[in-house]
């Protein structure tokens, strides 16, 4: 999130779209409806009829999957009727900017494509330059090459006839839901977007969401209060272990990891560190060598980086092809891996196309599985359709430690840092996850000091022992080296600091060896002053309370800012846009900023307001993406069409996708669409909530989700055991004729859709059912690698 | 941490509801375990920790009761002292007290040799023992110096890795300077799918 929970209660209008808030992340709505007592509008575009439907003011249904339509036809709207924030526009956005001569868009198709690696050369895209090396810009907007004008143009086909004839949402539906969240493009209004995996898991998934950031910047909305681009995330600690990297394509802070290109830190940092000709550019990233080398010497503290460098493991590039999820799994399907961990997590039942999943993790020769209680992933050789007699993967399973017997912190979706404190003790010994994995690289360690083995130095010269204090695992030691501390004595900015003092934030942070932080952008959060995360004090100043901002409760990152970009919540003299809901103001070169913590403290306009973009603004059009510079509308991999209004271009040609595995598309066998989602009661793939009896008794097994209409047509009743069917596989389930699914009527034809949770595996309960991901395609965004479990093709009969 | 007014009045409230409903005459009897509950949460038998909640990433606020006697959790309710939450809980959070107090929690690790067709109980110290030497077998063989290119990658392309956002931010950096200074480059978890 931009923003964080308590800000919603600061919008106008709040759209609520790709999630199901109200079930998903229930206390968001005490926030919602703070917001809506208050007078907001509160808007939910979904396939499904929830409770957060009931509880909006508005309700629009979309088949999954054609979002874009529906979004790209709100900025056409948009655009039309000149209902953009245009200081903000032109001050903030790249709508100035001047695209180079070499793009071209044709029939759904950009500039640079290759056929034969599915992927663009993007430089394409690129702008065109003035001579200083800076994009060229024309703040009239009016240049035909200028990102505003482009923006027309490509937007131009997205009319209300066609966007509803494929997204199958009324037209009187799309002018209402149009005019009541452009309203919010007043300087004294603001809207928010609450979204989770229902934009996130689909093969344009990256583009829905910028889509809407888009929106958000020609309206003015990112930076102020009740505004923003919020990702309702769904794991309580999914923001922090995103944070900290455990990724393949990014090391802890947002680092790359290093391809084999790049053998030394210089050619490493050269490659990731942007430089800017502007110096209204603040243009952050441009200290990334001192993150590097701080992030290198956490981790191996008696190495100089330089040296250091080497350890770390390089790859061959950063394709989701290569390298996500999906290929991983791929991989071992192929058998290219003899070990595999899964710590903490399910694969078995929590995947895309699970029974791959269940039928890879066979050809491995071991498997280290941890967790809180058994589950499919460390029982696969005994599941469904397995022969244990022919499966040689060893596994091991270890239970572990539950969140309330253990001390750490954990980082929510609004980036609040928060630590927890120890219980009760764990039962049967069981210890929490950073004790076994610190006495497991113990064990490894000292393996290889003794006997020696392939490449041993980044093993046997690890700081191992800068997380333990006498052989146990420290939380406030690791948190401690994840601020960072100074390796000598040394003088920043005025300041003098001995070695080992903490650092105060990563203003402090060097490029040589002579600071270590585990991750930059937690810097600040465990310093001089104590643990910051632990915080407790609601206090606040009037400003503060008014957004209920909350700075003395826990931290958030970075800095403790609370609302990012909020630079852009001013006008270029530091006067807030909205005086009743300030986030910060200019208050004079001695008292300088109030409120929130600012995007750097430059007094106005010293500094563009995106201050983590290279050239300072906001990105209209984003030349950076993997299937193009501006969201494009394309069909989910598996689609009950045949074509779309917008191209001739059926699906994002740059999906990530395995030609081996066939796709239903307009297949008679396969004519409904489906979707996945979660319960109040259930969490993902229920190890955590279906060995709970309070919570399995509310509800105890999969049901699939059906319209009347379709029921009929299938003869099948309410509470019939039915089947459904994709090309991956089949599941039964308990069916629910319910009005809130509809048909479709899609270009003409009705198009049924039905939907049911994935919180069901086959171990536990007994007759609970199997994953709903067993009929989910390994199909997927090409710039995330995200899978698409949110549209694909099935068929379901009475079993 | 928090103030005995809240204890006292907490204690009060329960011991209200008690009465209540001793007093309906409706056949709900008040239940011995119910006293012993109020009683077990006085600040004499009992800790309070506040904790965040695991499930969603809302981030709601957590007060831990665990008993002084046996350390076990007495009871788990919403933070009233939390922004966020404001002391509310949806049901899985309300639920935490029976994530740690399960009769299906395993009471030691289970280890499932090749082909046979179960688990058996082993010691944890066994297990990491034999987990060490099977990393290590396993990277020693798959190790790639140099890549065909002959560009040095000092990677283990035979070891994959998933996981996790379950665990809190300090051991996520701890398993991925593991899994890293191992050379592992296949490292995914929840927030890719």
């Amino acid at each position: 999130m931009t923003n964080h929970w308590i800000d919603i209660k600061n919008s106008d209008c709040i759209l609520i779209m790709g999630s199901n808030a109200a079930e998903n992340h229930p206390i968001s709505f005490k926030w919602v409806t703070r917001a809506q007592e208050n007078g907001a509008t509160v808007i939910h575009v979904d396939p499904r009829f929830t409770r957060t439907s009931a509880k909006a003011d508005m309700y629009a249904g979309i088949r999954s999957g054609a979002d874009i339509a529906v979004l790209g036809g709100m900025i056409k709207y948009i655009l039309e009727k000149d209902l953009i924030f245009k200081e903000y526009v032109v001050n903030y956005t790249n709508a100035s900017f001047i695209v180079g001569d070499d793009y071209k868009f044709d029939d759904g198709v950009f500039a640079g494509y290759d056929p034969k690696t599915k992927s663009y050369d993007k430089s394409q895209w690129a702008f065109a330059m003035d001579a200083d090396g800076n994009p060229q810009k024309d703040a009239t907007l009016q240049d035909p090459k200028c990102v505003y004008q482009m923006l027309k143009k490509h937007y131009d086909r997205y009319n209300m006839d066609e966007v509803s004839s494929i997204s199958g949402m009324g037209k009187a539906d799309l002018v209402k839901l149009y005019e009541t969240y452009a309203a919010t493009g007043k300087s004294d209004k603001a809207g928010t977007i609450m979204y989770a995996m229902g934009w996130t898991q689909h093969t344009v998934g990256v583009q829905n969401i910028r889509s809407m950031a888009m929106i958000q910047l020609l309206l003015g909305n990112i930076g102020i209060a009740g505004g923003g681009v919020n990702a309702l995330r769904g794991e309580s600690n999914v923001q922090g272990s995103t944070d900290h990297c455990l990724l393949y394509h990014i090391l802890p802070g947002y680092l790359k990891t290093p391809l084999a290109s790049q053998p030394t830190l210089a050619a490493y940092d050269k490659k990731y560190t942007p430089v800017s000709n502007d110096p209204k550019s603040a243009n952050w990233w441009s200290n990334y060598p001192k993150y590097s080398a701080s992030l290198i010497k956490s981790m191996w503290m008696d190495e100089d980086p330089k040296t250091a460098y080497n350890y770390l493991p390089k790859l061959e590039n950063h394709k989701a092809m290569d390298y996500s999820w999906l290929t991983l799994f791929d991989k071992m399907d192929d058998g290219q891996f003899k070990g595999f961990f899964a710590w903490g997590m399910n694969p078995a039942c929590s995947g895309a196309n699970a029974n791959k999943n269940r039928r890879a993790m066979g050809k491995l020769d071991w498997l280290v599985n941890v967790n809180i209680f058994p589950n499919e992933t460390a029982s696969f050789w005994e599941g469904p359709d397995m022969d244990p007699s022919k499966i040689k993967t060893e596994v091991f399973f270890l239970p572990c430690a539950v969140s309330i017997e253990k001390e750490g912190s954990i980082t929510n979706s609004g980036r609040w840092m928060q630590w927890r404190y120890k219980g009760p003790d764990a039962p049967n010994g069981l210890k929490p996850d950073g004790d076994l994995l610190y006495e497991l690289m113990h064990e490894i360690q000292e393996l290889y000091k003794k006997e020696g083995g392939a490449y041993p130095d980044p093993i046997t010269k690890l700081s191992w022992d800068g997380i333990a204090t006498n052989g146990v695992f420290d939380a406030h030691k690791t948190a401690k080296l994840i601020n960072g501390f100074f390796t000598k004595d040394i003088e920043v900015k005025g300041k003098k600091f001995k070695k080992g003092d903490q650092v105060p934030s990563f203003a402090y942070l060097q490029a040589d060896g002579s600071t270590c932080s585990g991750n930059w952008l937690y810097s600040n959060s465990y310093t001089a002053k104590g643990n910051m995360a632990a915080r407790r004090s609601l206090a606040q100043t009037e400003e503060q309370a008014n957004i209920g901002l909350f700075p003395n409760f826990s931290w958030c990152w970075p800095v403790n800012r609370r609302i990012l970009y909020n630079r852009a919540s001013v006008d270029l003299k530091g006067n807030p846009y909205n005086p009743k809901k300030a986030v910060i103001k200019w208050t004079g070169p001695k008292t300088k900023w109030q409120g929130d913590v600012p995007d750097g403290g430059w007094a106005p306009d010293a500094r563009y307001a995106f201050i983590m973009r290279k050239h300072g603004f906001g990105q209209l059009y984003g030349p950076g993406r993997a299937d193009g510079p501006l969201p494009e509308y394309y069909e989910p991999l598996e689609c009950p069409v045949k074509s779309h209004p917008f191209s001739g271009t059926l699906h994002n040609p740059t999906a990530l996708s395995y030609d081996n595995e066939e796709k239903a598309v307009c297949d008679p066998r396969y004519p409904l669409v489906g979707t996945t989602y979660r319960v109040t009661e259930h969490w993902q793939t229920g190890v955590m909530t279906r060995n709970q009896e309070w919570l399995t008794e509310m509800e105890p097994q999969v049901f699939v989700e059906m319209s009347p209409e379709l029921a009929e047509l299938r003869g099948i009743n309410n509470g019939d055991k039915v089947t459904v069917d994709s090309l991956r596989g089949s599941i039964w389930a308990k069916a629910i004729i319910t009005k809130r699914l509809k048909p479709f009527a899609i270009q003409g034809v009705t198009v049924h859709q039905i939907g049911l949770p994935w919180h069901f595996g086959w171990t536990w309960p007994k007759n609970g059912g199997d994953s709903a991901n067993i009929l989910t395609p390994s199909v997927g965004d090409p710039n995330t690698g995200i899978p698409e479990t949110k549209a694909f093709m099935v068929n379901v009969r009475k079993a | 941490m928090h103030t005995n007014r809240r204890n006292f009045l907490k204690l009060s409230a329960t011991a209200a509801v008690a009465t209540a409903f001793g007093g309906l005459g409706l056949g709900c009897t008040p239940k011995a375990t119910m006293v012993d509950h109020a009683a077990a949460l006085d600040p004499k038998w009992s800790k309070q920790t506040t904790t965040i909640c695991c499930y969603c990433a809302v981030g709601c606020g957590l007060i831990v009761n665990t008993s002084l006697k046996d350390n076990k959790a007495i009871n788990v309710e919403g933070d009233p002292d939390h922004p966020i939450n404001e002391g509310a809980l949806c049901a899985k959070g309300a639920s935490i007290w029976q994530l740690a107090e399960n009769d299906r929690r395993p009471d030691s690790v289970l280890y499932r040799a090749p082909y046979s067709s179960k688990f058996k109980k082993v010691s944890l110290a066994w297990a990491l023992e034999k987990i060490a030497h099977n990393v290590k077998k396993t990277r020693d063989e798959t190790f790639t110096l140099t890549n065909k290119k002959g560009q040095t990658v000092n990677r283990c392309d035979g070891i994959a890795s998933v996981g996790s956002a379950a665990l809190d931010n300090e051991e996520c950096w701890a398993l991925q300077t593991m899994l890293r200074s191992l050379g592992l480059v296949y490292i995914e978890h929840q927030a890719r799918i």
